[in-house]
């Protein structure tokens, strides 16, 4: 399958272009981490936009469900999304 | 009207997601009855302060520790928990008000969810409705309120409106508490098996914990599903619901079920069915905040300006605090001096100007610096530059084992430790603030400046083409306290504030124009509170400090010096030529010689001579001793003390040309010189570690509330410094230094 993500439509959070939408698919990470990412919204289904990319401090900034999120770039790394229909 | 006091009064605790203004709200609401006390039973800080209701009745407020969710896994979700449930040993809230950040409503509100589960009265005040104009954005708080089936009131807690409304609110809910009590709100469908799973972990949940309540055991059955997974932190969970939850998940996780995703995603799946009821507009792809965030969290250009601010902060800190000093240490001494002529030089006289004055004075002296580093650091907090500074630092900060925010306080700490220490509030976490609090007095504070002033000189003598070289040993003694200060803070991160890696959650709250009246009178409040409450101690400790260099008075040496004076009187009889001059000279070199006499004497001197042995493999003698017990009380009095010891008379800070001449010419008993550039090292390394700042170990105690934590820092600072120096003196020895 092809599309706007390439051959492999699933990828890594962290691996979003700023300014795209996608919907999350999977959140993985030991049982705590998984739970926390889910309190925060992070739920399979949920549509989440990537605000900016902030490579040189480590850090993402998203948008959920009309809310403002930054995430370290190793947590964000658990989860996975495919391209927003 | 009954007025009830603390013990007796209703309590209304204060919850929320972190930075949603729980704490600027409870300020507001408490003023200056907040204060720091214990939660019952464990040694974990928590304020607390009293609040009037319309009615006339007094309410007791307390704050809790900021979390995304009552799941236990750090310290602050466990307090949470346990403070807004009551779960033994504390007592359940009458009331709980839920700060919810208005601009990122829908995430606040799973929080807002899991306390009304646990069937306490709850208010929700909507908080920063303010930031929302800017966006576009409008929440509906009536059909907020009426989904939520709690009050809602919409305030602005950082310029304390809406704050009549909300105590209102309070009194209402606490008179009709079922007003504010509408039950579950999602709960799992009847015939699922999670509901299964409810009613069966509730029968285990402890009579002590839900108080004969069905609703609260099943939430708490709920929470218990979610929380005791793996490793939890609670201590006194029951076997036996522990158990049950363990094989309660085995049996979920083996017919495919996903409990987080039923749980989480039930709770998450009703805010999303309303969200369009309560929220009509969808925020700007790019607001005013985005754009400038494009410019302060630019990969150059934000660093560059973060570094400049910083600079412009630390001058303004340094040199726009100096006339104040100036003119706060020239009140001081003319107080001195006053006092001085009204009591007379006798004791009385030596008490007031040396012992009351000149010791507030010298504690005095640093509240230009600590009332400025408040402002700087309340307005960077205010305008929501904070949050972004976290951002810049995190990746350098995280690898230390320390919080974004931890960088501000650690800078500051190179003014004074007191103020920074009040400056990691900012941090919600307890494991990040109390690392960044047990770390920061090893930054070098400029107390330490006179002390390496004076050693430094004693190194390297001051010829001009020494300069460079004095300045490199003063660089690297403030890069040696920095240094030391991320070690410790990176060893403290693994061993005493262990702590499991949560995924750090950065908010980033739109950018704000600083509410200048609320500012100022935070300044204010704390500058008052902390002269108070340090303020005080370091009163009895300067008192403390004379005492000890004045008694016993040595009155066998005095009438010796008094014959000798005598002599001088004559002596001056017999040459009239240049009388006034000579007499005058003469007078103050026995007027020293008796104070050294005097301080050889003391209770302090005596102290200095008994822990001489302790302090010898360090190269230090018992004078030196002398100067380490006074600068106990503050650093910078060691100076002050080895003038007194040495006889040079009153030292002023720029003028030590003549006691580093004694200090110079000083030698052991059998004729070594006692101030070696090795021994000024070891001694050097000694003020860089050790703990001797009376008001950093009050401010320690008052944010933490105990004196564990005080006397903990004591210790290890102290052991620090012993051991440092005794490696300096000793391997300098070894290798042939002197």
């Amino acid at each position: 399958m092809t599309g706007r993500f390439g051959h492999n439509s699933r990828r890594a959070l962290d691996r979003l272009e700023e300014g795209s939408e996608a919907v999350l698919v999977e959140v993985d990470g030991d049982t705590g981490l998984r739970r926390r990412l889910m309190e925060l919204g992070m739920l399979p289904g949920t549509v989440v936009r990537l605000v900016r990319r902030m490579d040189a401090v480590g850090v993402l900034e998203l948008e959920v469900r009309r809310c403002r999120l930054s995430l370290r770039l190793a947590d964000a790394r658990h989860l996975t999304v495919r391209p927003a229909a | 009207m009954t007025r009830r006091t603390d013990d007796d009064a209703r309590s209304v605790v204060i919850a929320g997601n972190p930075n949603t203004g729980k704490s600027t709200l409870f300020n507001q609401l408490t003023g200056a009855s907040a204060r720091v006390g214990n939660y019952p039973g464990i040694t974990v800080e928590r304020s607390q302060g009293r609040l009037t209701l319309p009615g006339g009745e007094t309410v007791m407020m307390l704050d809790s520790p900021g979390t995304y969710s009552l799941v236990a896994r750090s310290p602050e979700e466990e307090l949470s928990l346990e403070s807004i449930a009551g779960l033994p040993p504390l007592t359940a809230p009458d009331l709980v008000v839920v700060t919810v950040d208005a601009s990122q409503l829908t995430r606040n509100l799973y929080l807002v969810l899991q306390i009304i589960e646990l069937d306490v009265p709850v208010i929700v005040a909507l908080n920063m409705v303010d930031t929302l104009v800017g966006t576009g954005q409008v929440v509906d708080e009536t059909a907020l309120a009426h989904e939520l089936g709690v009050p809602v009131v919409p305030i602005v807690a950082r310029r304390g409106e809406g704050l009549d409304a909300l105590t209102r609110a309070i009194a209402e809910a606490l008179a009709a508490p079922e007003s504010a009590h509408p039950g579950w709100r999602w709960r799992p469908a009847s015939d699922s098996a999670l509901a299964a799973d409810v009613a069966t972990l509730s029968e285990s949940v402890p009579a002590s914990w839900h108080g004969g309540r069905p609703e609260r055991s099943r939430a708490l059955a709920l929470w218990a599903l979610l929380s005791l997974a793996d490793e939890h932190r609670l201590d006194d969970v029951p076997e036996a619901l522990a158990s049950a939850v363990t094989s309660r998940r085995t049996a979920a996780a083996a017919a495919g079920r996903d409990l987080e995703q039923e749980i989480i995603g039930g709770r998450y799946a009703w805010i999303d069915e309303r969200t369009d009821r309560f929220l009509k507009t969808r925020p700007p792809p790019l607001s005013l905040t985005d754009r400038i965030d494009a410019v302060l969290l630019h990969p150059v250009l934000g660093f560059g300006i973060f570094l400049t601010m910083m600079t412009v902060v630390f001058q303004a800190l340094f040199t726009g605090a100096d006339p104040l000093i100036g003119l706060i240490e020239d009140g001081v001494s003319a107080l001195a001096g006053l006092a001085g002529s009204i009591f007379g030089h006798g004791m009385l006289g030596d008490f007031v100007a040396n012992g009351l004055i000149e010791g507030v004075g010298a504690f005095l002296v640093f509240m230009p610096q600590i009332l400025l580093l408040f402002l700087f650091v309340g307005l960077l907090e205010d305008c929501g530059y904070m949050s972004r500074v976290a951002v810049l630092m995190d990746r350098i900060m995280k690898r230390l084992g320390l919080h974004g925010r931890a960088f501000v306080p650690l800078m500051s700490g190179y003014a004074c430790a007191v103020p920074a220490i009040l400056a990691t509030r900012t941090m919600e976490r307890r494991r990040d603030r109390m690392i960044t609090i047990m770390a920061l007095p090893l930054m070098t504070c400029s107390a330490r400046l006179p002390v390496y002033g004076l050693l430094i000189a004693a190194i390297v003598p001051p010829w001009e083409e020494a300069r460079f070289a004095q300045g490199l040993l003063m660089a690297a003694m403030y890069l040696f306290g920095t240094v030391m200060a991320l070690v410790v803070a990176w060893v403290l991160g693994r061993t005493v504030f262990k702590g499991k890696n949560i995924p750090l959650v950065i908010e980033m709250p739109p950018y704000r124009v600083p509410h200048w009246p609320t500012l100022l009178r935070m300044v204010l409040r704390r500058g008052t509170d902390f002269v108070k409450t340090a303020g005080t101690i370091i009163l009895v400790a300067s008192i403390g400090m004379w005492v000890l260099l004045t008694f016993p008075q040595t009155s066998a040496d005095e009438a010796a010096l008094e014959a000798r004076l005598a002599v001088a009187s004559a002596d001056l009889a017999a040459a009239p030529g240049e009388a006034p001059r000579a007499l005058a000279d003469a007078v103050t070199e026995l007027e020293n010689e008796a104070a050294a006499a005097q301080a050889r004497n003391s209770y302090a001197g005596r102290l200095g001579r008994l822990i001489e042995p302790a302090i010898e493999p360090l190269g230090f003698d018992w004078k030196i001793g002398v100067g380490i017990v006074g600068a106990f009380a503050a650093r910078e009095v060691f100076v002050s003390t080895m003038g007194v010891v040495y006889g040079a008379g009153e030292v002023a800070d720029d003028e030590t040309r003549g006691l580093r001449e004694k200090m110079w010419s000083d030698t052991w008993p059998d004729g070594r010189r006692i101030f070696t550039p090795l021994v000024c090292l070891s001694l050097m390394v000694f003020f860089a570690l050790a703990c001797q700042c009376l008001s950093t170990l009050a401010v320690v105690h008052r944010e933490t509330g105990n004196w564990i934590w005080p006397g903990f820092m004591f210790a290890y600072m102290t052991v620090l410094a012993w051991g440092a120096s005794f490696v300096v003196f000793q391997g300098g020895r070894l290798i042939g230094l002197s």
